[in-house]
């Protein structure tokens, strides 16, 4: 099997990043002899700090190690592949490095010292839709929250990791401007338009039940259409809906009424290549739960 | 030429071949653009010529990709990172449209298998493994994370709590424990350093408790990776992270 040796490829690796050392102990994909010190080394180690991880090791039945060990061998007869796919995210990072990073080192600086963002941005995780590519975000410029169908759960919906990046985003950073940012052909709402009323114990309806207000809005209004074109309504609705649920916000609410941020929705569609960009228009006494959402600055890019 | 006068320029050449209502917006956009203070922050203006650059630039350049792209996507690559502006996989690792399903949250973090507390990041997961069937998941955090310092930090900083916040990092709690006792006694900024490094690795194990990324383990159909993305010192480091079995007694 042709596998490289673990010192070659350390000096390689040393001369282009700073690599230090010890963070090999987990590449363990170079020389079998070194792979098996290293999994004793690790395991002593979680041995020692006492954590619940290495119980899971302790039930394994020992046939399942004889599996691993020739299931170890034959991912070596691999290496050369895996070898590719490290060695593309090296020279990825070193393009970024020197053509990015040394190009601006002055700016770059200024980032590790903190960063201060006017954009918070709520996206798909759909690998199309990256708002650094489609809107040209640079380092320092958004900060970005990306999750399965764009979706921003209500307050009362209690702690997820969207609201948690909303408080960090809204009452830490200070961002000025939150733009949830919907999608042509997304997986996620296909799913939630597509769900069945029997109990489906997938994660994906778990989640994606969070947009359950705009599919429903969705049958009522489209129902004469044809099912893509029901899923593309209900992209634009969703967005709308998760508008909405920002303002369930406390702290939200209170800096888009003072006018110190503001609410914007979008959609990206990647058939014609178009995005739609629309401002949440904020008028607190006209603002009810079951009205139809009041927007200005609807922009159309073709 | 200023970037402002860039858009104007660039939306007057959409002006010549379409019908008059899109003519009549495109008209009014220029307007718009042309009145406003070219020193002020404008959201919309800096949206518009960012989507103009990619859709000239990129878009219109790779027909093929994106059309494509149209029909489905098969990303080789389930990246999780932070929310943090300055790190987005995009631009450091380069990945193009089509290339990696990201996750983005405070502090890159995998919570445990939880169907009632975490079922975002499980249907990212489930979506991507089980649906996408990505082949590789990669976990990357970075240098000065502002969710590990707030984990590191609260609530021994006797600081106001916040609500969300602190309920998401506290996913990170036994990367904290972890690094309090090793390097208990080093200043702050490097214990925050040692658990920004120790809070992948858990993440990574935390994959290992979904069901679907303990089949492709097994199946050898999936390898998970973590990164670290040091800004301050522009580096970036890259592990593999694989199940630790190891035999311990026959009878």
């Amino acid at each position: 099997m042709a596998t490289l040796s673990p010192s070659s490829f350390t000096k390689n690796f040393n001369s282009s990043i700073d690599f230090p050392i010890t963070s090999f102990q987990t590449f363990a994909i170079f020389g079998p002899k070194l792979k098996t010190e290293q999994t004793h080394f690790r395991l002593s180690t979680s041995f020692k700090t006492g954590s619940p991880l290495e119980l899971k090791a302790m039930k394994e039945p020992p046939g399942l190690t004889q599996k691993l060990d020739k299931n170890r061998l034959d991912r070596l007869a691999e290496s050369e592949n895996g070898c590719d796919l490290f060695e593309d995210l090296k020279h990825r990072f070193l393009r970024f490095k020197k053509h990015k990073f040394e190009e601006n080192l002055g700016h770059f600086q200024n980032l590790a010292e903190g960063q201060a963002p006017k954009f918070m941005i709520i996206a798909c995780a759909d690998s199309r839709v990256c708002p650094s590519v489609i809107l040209g975000f640079q380092p320092g410029e958004a900060f970005m929250v990306r999750n399965v169908a764009n979706l921003v759960p209500p307050f009362e919906s209690g702690p997820s990791e969207t609201n948690a990046a909303l408080e960090f985003a809204v009452n830490s950073l200070k961002v000025e401007n939150i733009l949830v940012i919907g999608h042509s052909r997304c997986g996620g709402i296909r799913a939630l338009m597509s769900m069945q009323d029997e109990v489906d114990s997938s994660f994906i309806r778990s989640w994606v039940i969070v947009g359950k207000n705009a599919r429903l809005n969705t049958k009522s209004a489209a129902s004469h259409l044809g099912f893509d074109q029901q899923c593309r309504h209900c992209e634009k609705e969703s967005v709308d809906h998760s508008l909405l649920n920002l303002l369930t916000y406390p702290w939200i609410e209170q800096k888009v009424a003072k006018g110190e941020l503001s609410v914007h929705g979008g959609y990206y569609d990647f058939v014609d290549c178009t995005f739609e960009k629309w401002t949440l228009d904020y008028k607190g006494s006209n603002f009810g739960k079951n009205s139809r959402l009041p927007v200005k600055n609807r922009f159309y890019w073709c | 030429m200023g970037s402002l006068e860039e858009a104007i320029e660039g939306l007057k050449k959409f002006l010549s071949d379409k019908d008059d209502a899109a003519v009549a917006k495109i008209k009014k956009l220029i307007t718009g653009l042309q009145e406003r203070d070219p020193n002020e922050f404008d959201p919309v203006k800096r949206i518009l010529e960012g989507f103009q650059h990619f859709k000239i630039n990129k878009f219109d350049k790779h027909p093929k990709l994106y059309d494509k792209l149209a029909e489905g996507q098969w990303p080789k690559f389930l990246v999780f990172a932070c929310s943090d502006s300055r790190v987005c996989p995009s631009h450091i690792l380069d990945f193009q449209p089509g290339e990696a399903f990201m996750v983005r949250n405070i502090a890159n973090m995998v919570p445990a298998f939880d169907k009632l507390k975490y079922s975002g990041v499980g249907a990212a997961i489930e979506y991507a493994v089980s649906v996408l069937e990505v082949q590789n998941i990669l976990v990357i955090g970075h240098s000065r994370c502002g969710g590990i310092k707030r984990l590191m930090t609260h609530p021994e900083d006797n600081s106001a709590p916040f609500d969300f916040i602190d309920e998401w990092v506290k996913i990170g709690l036994p990367a904290k424990v972890k690094v309090q006792a090793e390097f208990g006694d080093l200043p702050l900024e490097d214990q925050c350093k040692h658990c920004e490094k120790q809070s992948v690795k858990l993440s990574l194990c935390n994959l290992e408790t979904y069901p679907y990324v303990q089949m492709g383990l097994a199946n050898k159909k999936l390898r998970l990776m973590g990164g670290y993305y040091d800004f301050v010192h522009g580096k970036f480091e890259l592990l593999e992270f694989e199940p630790h079995f190891h035999h311990l007694f026959s009878t």
